[in-house]
């Protein structure tokens, strides 16, 4: 129910077209078609670096929320990503993350991108998580201006 | 028109992701700022809302490959090796600034970073640092 909620409720999600594939225990698979949209080399091709780093971050975040008994709010500290080859123009990408670690404040995530097998990879992740990341903030906390510039805000989701 | 100019504007209008999110870049001499306006499908978290992450990693990556077409001619795209990227403030819905540092350009490796801020510069919401595989053309 997140995963859909994340992926249908996301603006950016809906408008790469993330679908998730499955949600194991802390596990996610997400899929994004290939699209000449999305394309970073026009001369190859080959689909921008850029949304290999939204499809793992978003898969990272739904294996933690697959990971979590409840539901909280969460978000990205920090992002790693190895980009071992460049993806097969035409051809759709998948990410599989794992959250291996949860803490009480934070969660670890594995991830790796692939196109045709998980395998060989096309990236491969690393992150980790804020949890309760939104404590206390409203719906719409953003709208309003910080209470003064370079106050402590929370994270990005 | 500068050469560096005629580079980087050559360079966001043929990168389809680029136009996807809207990048746009600024230079002034050598010094590059990139801009990324905000638009409704650049939103991750819809209830703050916040800008989702991986546009915002993207958009420092861009920034970073926009900065190397500035300094050098090359051969062809630089391919991205590896990004770290740290989210320091959630991004609000507010046009967003990036600009990127050459720390080393060599013949084959350059690394970069990259600062991203909205209203305030010194508040930085993300970092990037990256490295790529260049191909400068010799001249």
């Amino acid at each position: 129910m997140i995963a859909t909620a994340m992926n249908e409720g996301s603006p950016q999600a809906r408008a790469l077209g993330f679908s998730t594939l499955e949600i194991g225990e802390a596990t996610a698979i997400l899929k994004v078609p290939y699209r000449p949209e999305i394309v970073g080399d026009p001369e190859t091709g080959v689909i921008a670096g850029g949304v290999v780093t939204t499809l793992l971050d978003h898969a990272s975040g739904q294996a933690v929320h697959a990971a979590l008994t409840a539901w909280v709010s969460i978000a990205t500290l920090d992002l790693r990503i190895d980009y071992m080859r460049a993806a097969e123009p035409g051809l759709d990408v998948f990410a599989r993350a794992h959250c291996y670690k949860l803490t009480r404040s934070v969660a670890f995530v594995r991830a790796v991108a692939y196109d045709r097998d998980p395998n060989d990879p096309v990236a491969a992740a690393q992150a980790t998580f804020m949890l309760d990341s939104s404590a206390g903030k409203k719906p719409g906390a953003n709208l309003k201006p910080p209470r003064d510039a370079g106050a402590k805000t929370g994270g990005v989701d | 028109m500068a050469d560096e100019d005629t580079r980087l504007v050559s360079m966001l209008e043929s990168i389809p992701y680029a136009r996807f999110l809207g990048i746009k870049a600024e230079l002034a001499g050598d010094e590059m700022t990139a801009v990324l306006p905000f638009a409704q499908h650049i939103v991750g978290n819809p209830m703050l809302p916040a800008i989702h992450g991986g546009v915002l990693g993207a958009f420092m990556e861009m920034t970073a490959l926009a900065q190397l077409s500035v300094a050098a001619p090359m051969k062809r795209q630089p391919r991205t090796i590896d990004v770290s990227i740290e989210y320091l403030r959630s991004g609000r819905p507010l046009t967003t600034y990036a600009r990127a540092t050459i720390k080393k350009l060599g013949r084959r490796i350059a690394n970069v970073h990259v600062e991203a801020w909205q209203e305030t510069r010194s508040a930085p919401i993300a970092t990037l640092r990256g490295l790529f595989l260049v191909a400068p053309s010799e001249e």
